[in-house]
């Protein structure tokens, strides 16, 4: 190892390069380009998955929605068409049967005209539990979520999302302990939040009033309008989706065959598939990036082999005065290390740094369309060293070709 | 110290072969001046090389230093040409992006010696050839005697056994080459086995005993009868 530390082994590399300056700058371009598009597709594609956990971000992604419909089969006597409707007691069978529920939230969900003295517009009205604000997290800018003295109590309480405040309210008003009215009747605002990027509450925003109180003032009964099921992590969510779909039906003396009765929605398929697609896309980018460095790799091989040829002559010379056949070759791989990582440090520089522009154009804001591009220091510490490597493997080449003439041949030649 | 004995060597011509050396019987002593004389095709070359431990040859016994050379793979040859043996050749074979120092140093640095100290003995021996005011110059800058003057420095700092010269005054003037001539038999008064290989009739007049080589035989080895210095 003291070869590396000697100022000798270092002066020829540099006079090697030095001789072939077009050539070795083009050939490090090759090099850098390779592991510059590497982290560059590394960076964006994390920005973009950094983006769909931003945008998923405030959902419980091992979740369903599941809601009644009619059936589409008649069964036990029941003719087909048969309107379904989820009740209180579908809720307590779900909990104590399904396996692996983190929670089940049952919700109501209705459309209503709301005014604030003379402002008004028409919002989606959800009558919701607590649980809500812990798999559907609440960025809450004022006040509180409902709790669970406003479920028991029936209180005529409500969350609204910014959006409405903007609508209903002055700037800088502030809004908690105000009344609203819906359908006429006052509710207290007790909370305000910051709707994340995926808005659920459709485009009129969305009002947030106690499940027990939407019942009451919409005559609703023992019904739920829909429910929102977690699963606890190590469980899949397709299944419980399944079991609890076959649990109602057997509730509701539903054929097991009818597809239609129950309607869901299962909010972590989808988000798998997007995961997927993720997934996807950072191994195309590995194929490419590392394609690419191959390719670079081999050009630089190729110029060492010109070199070594251009160098003949002096080969031979070192070997008449006591150049043993390794330390030839040894720093003929030298330089082929040296010239990847060069090219290699340069990749990686212009790579940080284009993705630093791409941050600072396209990554900030609400609407940002990626988020911290970033690659992780190991990927680059493995890409750079995957680089190394092959640098040594292809130098290996030239450095067998340069003794492979004897040294009274290369003595020979001009 | 070099001592042949019905050496052969021959060379694959397409399917046939050509015989350089023919049976060579040589023996040459610790500081002697030897000169190989022949024209061009005698062998002399192949001789060299194979004394140089740059070729090998077929048949026969080669002893260096008491050594039987047989066998040798690249690494063994490489140690033995660093220990052993000092080249001089005819176009000086200096390495060009090197300075006179750096070039006389570099089989110092083959033989592992620390960067210092090759420096000191490199610059002993580029003083020695009265080069010391040039050791910084590149070989372009340097005239063709004093690049041979740096070629015969580099042979000479590993303190070999013997100097190989091929040609040493082949690319030079008459004056320059006399100089050269000089040198080397300073290099030889003090101690130094010197294995010169020339065509020129004067330069071998130089030597202490000439060999003369024609058609891979030795026709003659006589000693050389020193004209008296006045």
């Amino acid at each position: 190892m003291k070869f590396l530390f000697d100022i000798d082994t270092w002066q020829e590399i540099y006079s090697s390069i030095r001789k072939n300056k077009i050539r070795t700058a083009i050939t490090i371009i090759g090099v850098m380009w390779g592991i510059f598009l590497l982290v560059v597709l590394l960076g964006a594609a994390k920005g973009v998955e950094n983006n769909f956990n931003k945008l998923f971000g405030s959902f419980a992604t091992n979740s369903v929605f599941i809601w009644a419909q009619s059936t589409s089969k008649p069964f036990k006597g029941f003719q087909e068409g048969r309107k379904l409707t989820l009740k209180m007691s579908d809720l307590k069978s779900i909990r104590s049967e399904i396996k692996g529920l983190d929670f089940v939230v049952p919700r109501h969900q209705t459309q209503a005209v709301a005014t604030n003295n003379f402002k008004s517009g028409t919002f989606g009205i959800y009558g919701d539990y607590p649980e809500l604000n812990v798999v559907q997290k609440k960025d809450l800018v004022y006040g509180r979520f409902i709790n669970e003295n406003d479920i028991l109590e029936n209180k005529k309480v409500c969350v609204i999302e910014e959006e409405i405040y903007k609508q209903l309210f002055d700037k800088d008003e502030y809004p908690i302990g105000q009344y609203i009215k819906i359908n006429n009747i006052n509710y207290k605002l007790v909370g305000m939040y910051k709707e994340g990027s995926l808005r659920t509450g459709g485009p009129q925003g969305s009002i947030h009033i106690p499940f027990t109180t939407f019942q009451q003032v919409y005559n609703r009964g023992n019904t739920i309008g829909w429910l929102m099921i977690t699963g606890k992590p190590e469980f899949d969510i397709s299944q419980i989706e399944a079991d609890v779909k076959l649990l109602l039906k057997n509730l509701h003396k539903v054929n097991p065959e009818d597809n239609r009765a129950f309607g869901s929605f299962n909010l972590g398929e989808r988000i798998a598939q997007v995961t997927g697609f993720l997934t996807g896309m950072q191994f195309l980018t590995w194929f490419v990036g590392i394609a690419t460095l191959i390719a670079g790799v081999f050009a630089i091989g190729n110029i060492l082999l010109i070199t070594v040829k251009e160098r003949t002559k002096e080969i031979g010379i070192r070997r008449a005065l006591g150049a043993k056949p390794w330390e030839i070759k040894r720093q003929i791989i030298l330089e082929s290390v040296f010239l990847t990582s060069v090219a290699g440090a340069l990749g990686i520089i212009g790579g940080g740094l284009v993705l630093m522009l791409i941050d600072a154009t396209m990554g900030k804001g609400h609407d940002a369309s990626l988020t911290n591009p970033t690659v992780d220091i190991p990927v680059i510490l493995i890409a750079f060293a995957t680089l190394v490597f092959l640098g040594t493997l292809i130098g290996l080449i030239p450095a067998q070709r340069a003794v492979s003439i004897k040294p009274i041949e290369a003595l020979r030649e001009e | 110290m070099i001592k042949l004995h019905n050496l052969h060597k021959s060379y694959p011509i397409g399917k046939d072969s050509l015989h350089v050396l023919k049976g060579l019987d040589l023996h040459i002593r610790e500081g002697e001046f030897v000169s190989i004389m022949g024209s061009s095709g005698s062998g002399k070359s192949t001789l060299l090389n194979i004394v140089g431990l740059l070729d090998t040859h077929d048949s026969g016994d080669y002893f260096l230093n008491g050594q039987r050379i047989e066998n040798l793979n690249e690494k063994k040859a490489a140690i033995l040409r660093n220990k052993f043996l000092g080249f001089v050749f005819q176009s000086f074979n200096l390495i060009n992006y090197k300075n006179a120092l750096e070039n006389v140093a570099l089989p110092l640095y083959y033989k592992g010696i620390g960067r210092k100290e090759r420096q000191v003995t490199a610059l002993q021996y580029l003083e020695k050839v009265g080069l010391k005011e040039r050791a910084y110059h590149l070989p372009s800058e340097l005239s063709g005697g004093e690049k041979q003057r740096v070629a015969i420095a580099r042979a000479l700092v590993t303190n070999p056994k013997v100097v190989l010269a091929d040609e040493p005054t082949g690319a030079l003037d008459s004056t320059t080459s006399h100089s050269v001539m000089e040198l080397l038999k300073e290099i030889n008064r003090e101690g130094m086995t010197v294995f010169v290989i020339t065509h020129e009739e004067d330069i071998a007049e130089e030597t202490d005993r000439i060999v003369r080589l024609r058609d891979g035989v030795i026709i003659s080895d006589k000693r050389v009868i020193k004209k008296a210095i006045v």
